[in-house]
């Protein structure tokens, strides 16, 4: 439907599997990303999301299958391996270290130290610098925040998720991925935050968002990949399908075609009954 | 790794301009408290007391805190990371122990002794820090069982004699030298020396920010790339040396080496750390503060001396006073988030 020449993805992967035990987490899953895109993961409890996005992001090693960044293999074997790659994560509720400010957040595991003596020596850190660095990077993402050496403590929900995700930002050079950054907050500081991934993908950067929030996804993503029983059961433009027909491809009921826009296939009629969609016979 | 740098910025600051100035952020900081403290309890012993003020009742005071004072640091680094240390007095009562002996005995030249002394401490302090980071036990345990080893070690090793005839070496850093009309202790100008270099530290190096992370919570830490059993291990082998600089200020201070010595000094180095504002939980508190914890508790003892009240009623009012101060941060604490 789309006939468009497809860009090369920025991270891809092919047959992840990951164990544990008897249990099968990652059972082959696929995964693509292109350049300056939203893309939303989505995946009933269990469904490996998570095992999906630690898998891209080094927190977890998977026993079989490939990745590449900007088509170059690449195999992480640690968090800071992937960051190293230019994959930056906010998590969501391990985002900052609440008694330090924030330029000491933005900066964390990176300092800036003073140049000559001082630094070399001394190994003083250049407090100012990293001040200024960060207050153009939250003002950049427009993160109003009144000062720059107050603790993070002391920040609203929103504002302290708004400093993980400028810190993300700073950092990364090639994705950004963001673990439910909505989970723990208000409907307004949702607000900023989805405003905050707009200003990121305005940037070029690509985003991955991990949401268990249905009207968030439909709000901000350019592409869902469903993930279903360890493995990616779908990808999907936002405007081909309605909020129920994603929710009943998530739990099987319906099933896609891999072709984009082709439609759905009606597999459970019950399910997806109680999902609020009206099967037609054949589509 | 500090080498790399965030993109430049392209805009200028806006938000910076408008901090708070510096006297306003200094009274919501945890060290405010102790300052206060320190400030009401000298000027009501300097009523009582004519003495309480003179330069020598001063320095005498100072001269009293530095053996506690110099645990308490160590101690501080280690409280904030959230955990404890039952063993800082019984690790220093060891290593003044071992620098005593080595030394009196002629087995180590004096200097080498001492650095044995402070060697030894630096071990145990290490061994602190690999059973809690590496089989991951509560510093609480672990610590109360080093408690009972250092303890046990110092006896079997002195033979529970006291060492006397120490080489001057060890006792130098009581030696006095005048400052206008009073005498300070080289001990005194080296407890203030090694606090100032651990404010700097903790206040102004990478090093410092990480070892808050890691009190705020080991899993941020991590993650942002921290490596985190590495820092906890350097912090307890850290203190350890602090620990042994204590036993050499312990030697210097009572002229011997004493077996029996340090008993309650673990009690009292938590009872500075937290009269100076430092959190129990971990992450937040300053050396500074530290120093002023120590220095109420050598005030109050001292001005109470002075106003000839016995040393029990001294404990009693320094109980009263570290629950208060507890009762005091928390209230104003929660009070803050709501």
């Amino acid at each position: 439907m789309n006939p468009k020449p497809a860009p090369s993805p920025v991270l891809r992967a092919r047959g992840l599997v990951k164990r544990y035990g008897h249990v099968t987490a990652l059972d082959g899953a696929d995964f693509d990303l292109y350049p300056g895109e939203v893309l939303a993961v989505i995946g009933d409890n269990g469904a490996g999301k998570s095992s999906l996005i630690k898998a891209l992001t080094g927190a977890l090693q998977p026993d079989e299958g490939e990745m590449w960044l900007d088509g170059a293999r690449v195999a992480f074997r640690s968090p800071l391996d992937a960051r190293g790659h230019g994959i930056e994560t906010v998590y969501q509720d391990l985002a900052v270290a609440a008694s330090l400010d924030i330029a000491s957040n933005m900066f964390l595991g990176r300092e800036l130290r003073r140049p000559g003596v001082l630094g070399s020596v001394f190994r003083k850190l250049d407090t100012k610098r990293m001040r200024t660095e960060s207050a153009a990077h939250m003002s950049e993402l427009k993160i109003g925040l009144r000062s720059l050496t107050q603790s993070v403590e002391t920040l609203s929900g929103g504002q302290r998720q708004g400093v993980a995700v400028a810190r993300a930002v700073a950092w990364s050079r090639h994705v950004v991925v963001m673990d439910e950054p909505t989970a723990a907050l208000g409907v307004k500081e949702s607000a900023q935050v989805l405003d905050m991934i707009r200003r990121v993908r305005e940037r070029g950067l690509p985003v991955v968002l991990i949401s268990h929030n249905m009207p968030h996804v439909f709000e901000i993503a350019d592409r869902i990949h469903v993930q279903r029983l360890g493995r990616r059961v779908a990808q999907i433009l936002p405007r081909d399908h309605s909020m129920a027909e994603v929710v009943s491809i998530m739990t099987g009921a319906l099933e896609v075609s891999s072709e984009p826009g082709s439609g759905t296939v009606v597999t459970d009629t019950n399910a997806a009954r109680a999902a609020g969609l009206t099967p037609r016979p054949t589509d | 790794m500090s080498t790399t740098t965030a993109p430049a910025p392209s805009k200028p600051p806006s938000q910076a301009a408008q901090d708070p100035p510096a006297w306003k952020r200094f009274v919501h900081t945890p060290t405010a408290g102790p300052v206060l403290a320190l400030l009401v309890a000298s000027t009501f012993f300097s009523f009582q007391s004519d003495q309480f003020l003179s330069g020598g009742n001063l320095a005498l005071v100072i001269q009293q805190i530095m053996v506690v004072g110099t645990l308490a640091l160590g101690q501080t680094l280690i409280i904030l990371t959230a955990g404890i240390d039952l063993s800082c007095g019984a690790i220093m009562a060891f290593g003044s122990i071992v620098m005593a002996k080595l030394a009196a005995e002629g087995v180590l030249p004096p200097l080498v002794a001492i650095a044995a002394g402070i060697g030894v401490c630096a071990l145990l302090g290490a061994a602190n820090g690999a059973l809690v980071t590496f089989v991951k036990l509560p510093p609480f345990i672990v610590t109360l069982g080093m408690l009972n080893i250092a303890f046990a070690l110092t006896h079997i090793y002195s033979d529970e004699q006291t060492v006397t005839q120490l080489p001057g070496e060890l006792t130098v850093l009581g030696d006095t030298f005048p400052m206008g009309s009073t005498d300070i202790s080289y001990g005194s100008v080296l407890t203030i020396v090694l606090f100032l270099v651990f404010a700097y530290v903790l206040g102004q190096t990478a090093w410092g920010k990480h070892v808050y992370a890691l009190g705020n919570s080991p899993e941020v830490a991590r993650l942002t790339g921290i490596r985190t059993a590495r820092l906890r291990m350097t912090i307890f082998t850290v203190a350890g040396v602090i620990y042994g600089i204590a036993a050499l200020l312990l030697v210097a201070r009572t002229g011997v080496g004493d077996p029996k010595a340090g008993q309650t000094d673990n009690l009292d180095s938590i009872t500075a750390v937290v009269l100076g504002g430092t959190s129990l939980f971990g992450g937040r508190g300053l050396v500074l503060g530290t120093l002023l914890g120590a220095l109420i508790v050598g005030v109050f003892r001292n001005g109470l001396q002075l106003m000839g009240v016995g040393s029990i009623y001294q404990m009693l009012i320094t109980g009263v006073l570290v629950i208060a101060a507890v009762a005091f941060d928390q209230i104003s604490r929660r009070k803050q988030r709501s």
